[in-house]
């Protein structure tokens, strides 16, 4: 088999998720290439054949162009399978491709069997193991599901790729992320509210429990969607990743998105009243219980210590 | 102005649930349903849209079965004119080529300016239709959307990245956006919105005469993971429970010593 690994760079930037997609083209025993629009200056660690795009001269943010290079690769190549990282990246261009190749698309693949792949259903509370029926496959990975025991190594043969044309979307530039305030990274304990507190007032209740753990407090994205915390508080794939020694996830159903953000804390404990919550995969403790009687008798038990 | 906005029916999350006797979706039988989360942030954009611009039209559209009327129900609640539904028992086993195939059909040569969708569903959550569906009308897209403006024929987008930070994307009419979480605050119909609602168009299409595309893929089975965690689980009253952790973290962790 042979899988064309589309690798991702921002910013100046060769993301880190090009390992993943290393580990994948491992995993399933196949030859591969790689296709990346960015910089000479920013190589991956890999020992193959990559086709390099520059992203100064066609945009770091260019779908129409960026699809069109990848097509033309795709032609060269004749590749089974075309992988992307489900990402911001990966999800926007890889229906593109799919659509131009009459390919089927399979989404966050969190692994394979046989020439099966697995991806979650409803909040990873369910799996479903899809066939596509096509000849060429596009694929998004699920980030962190595939990954390499070693540093990757060895370097790239380079190919220069170019294109025309300049595509229908105008891309105006970054915004960085909010910056300044609580740096929850540095926090040994970090209580996080999620949607089951039900209602603002119960923030409160959240911080008091933080307090009394002299550590600070968090939130799942909902929470901060509905602004009733702020961003910088925010745990997760589009807000901070932490590693406190302790989390506790309070009402929260334990998004991959969410996850990825806290599963390296060194001990996390869970409060939910759904005992099937998937946040339990990755909880030392899962206390089934409502938040609101529980938090505030942890409190103050904590507080008469 | 034309404006489209497509949503779907869900399961709510936090509902148990069983492997249907087909072994290839959710048994469907006793679960609360609801507006996908990401398409009532793609409903409100349209109705600001169209509260924005004054002279428009929204429609707004769901596959599904019968029972999604009651979801659609609420979108025209919201400030949608008209819906759509096209009606399909069988959507759940559709893959979302097939999906995006039957709204492009449906939405081709109607002259839509803009269409919304959500960036992904809840159940399945593959985030594809929406982005197919420009690429089978040839319009531009732009997915994750977490800012739209709109002034003379053009949008502006903020699409959301990683740890937080925006791309700003511009385009012109029509065109698609997929809408993530948080793009605006979605409205809660009012009980005279409600009883409003209740006289808008809402018409029925048989989904055969849509659907042209073949699928690309199927399910072989559904199934859930197995536990990995082995973590403990404790249940009961809250005193004992708060005791029992209290005890736990002071035995496993440095944070009460
Ligand atoms: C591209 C992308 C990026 C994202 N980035 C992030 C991110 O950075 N961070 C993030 O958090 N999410 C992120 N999300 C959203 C993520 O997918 C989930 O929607 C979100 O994490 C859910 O938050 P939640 O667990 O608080 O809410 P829900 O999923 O609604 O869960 C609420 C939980 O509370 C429990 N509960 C309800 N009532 C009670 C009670 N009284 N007591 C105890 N428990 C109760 C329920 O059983 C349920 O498990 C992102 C999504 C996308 C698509
Ligand atoms: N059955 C459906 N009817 C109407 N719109 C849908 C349907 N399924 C998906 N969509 C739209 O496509 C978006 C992305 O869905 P998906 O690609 O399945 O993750 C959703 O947020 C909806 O806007």
């Amino acid at each position: 088999m042979k899988i064309l690994l589309v690798a991702e760079y921002r910013d100046g930037k060769l993301l880190g998720s090009v390992n993943e997609l290393i580990a994948f083209a491992g995993k399933m025993g196949a030859e591969s290439a790689m296709f990346l629009v960015g910089s000479d200056s920013a190589l991956p660690a890999y020992a193959g054949t990559l086709y390099l795009a520059d992203a100064a001269a066609c945009g770091e943010f260019n779908p129409d162009v960026h699809k069109q290079l990848l097509l033309d690769v795709v032609a060269r190549e004749q590749p089974e399978m075309i992988v992307f990282s489900h990402s911001s990246y990966g999800w926007d261009l890889a229906p593109r491709i799919a659509c131009a190749l009459k390919a089927a698309q399979v989404s966050e693949v969190v692994d394979v069997e046989g020439d099966a792949l697995i991806v979650p259903v409803c909040n990873a509370k369910l799996r479903r193991t899809v066939k596509p029926k096509t000849g060429q496959t596009v694929v998004t990975l699920q980030a962190g599901a595939f990954g390499l025991a070693d540093a990757p190594v060895g370097s790239p043969t380079v190919e220069k790729v170019a294109a025309a044309g300049t595509g229908k979307l105008e891309f105006g530039g970054y915004e960085a992320a909010e910056q300044g305030g609580v740096d929850l990274t540095k926090a040994e304990v970090i209580v996080s509210a999620g949607r089951g507190i039900g209602k603002p007032e119960n923030v409160a209740m959240i911080a008091a429990l933080a307090k009394a753990l002299k550590g600070e407090y968090g939130a799942s994205r909902p929470v901060v969607d509905s602004g009733w915390v702020e961003h910088k508080r925010q745990v997760g794939t589009t807000g901070q990743s932490v590693a406190p020694k302790l989390y506790l996830a309070c009402g929260i159903s334990g998004a991959i998105q969410h996850l990825a953000g806290m599963k390296k804390s060194e001990f996390i404990v869970a409060i939910n009243t759904d005992k099937d919550a998937p946040i339990g995969d990755v909880a030392d403790v899962l206390v089934v219980a409502d938040l609101k009687q529980f938090v505030p008798m942890l409190t103050e038990k904590i507080q008469a210590l | 102005m034309k404006i489209l906005v497509c949503i779907k029916q869900v399961p709510d999350m936090e509902s148990k649930f069983k492997v249907a006797a087909s072994g290839t979706w959710y048994d469907t039988a006793d679960l609360a349903w609801r507006m996908n989360e990401y398409d009532e942030y793609a409903v409100e954009q349209a109705v600001q849209l169209k509260e924005q611009v004054g002279d428009a039209d929204l429609t707004v559209l769901c596959i599904g079965g019968e029972q999604v009327k009651e979801t659609m129900k609420k979108a025209l609640a919201m400030g949608c004119d008209r819906g759509v539904h096209i009606a399909d028992d069988k959507s759940a086993e559709k893959e979302p080529y097939q999906i995006a195939g039957i709204i492009a059909e449906f939405a081709r040569d109607k002259g839509f300016d803009l269409i919304f969708t959500g960036m992904q569903s809840q159940d399945r959550g593959s985030a594809q239709v929406g982005v197919l569906v420009a690429e089978l009308l040839a319009i531009p897209s732009i997915s994750t959307i977490v800012q739209f403006t709109f002034a003379g024929g053009r949008i502006e987008t903020k699409r959301e990245l990683e740890g937080g930070v925006k791309a700003i994307v511009r385009t012109s009419t029509p065109a698609l956006v997929t809408c993530q979480l948080g793009l605006n605050t979605p409205r809660y119909p009012t009980l005279p919105n409600i009883m409003k609602a209740k006289k808008k168009e809402l018409v029925s299409l048989p989904v055969t005469d849509l659907l042209k595309v073949e699928a690309r893929q199927e399910t072989a089975k559904l199934f859930f993971p197995e536990k990995k965690g082995g973590g403990l689980v404790l249940e009961g009253d809250v005193g004992p429970l708060a005791d029992r952790l209290i005890q736990i973290l002071k035995e496993k962790t440095g944070v009460l010593a």
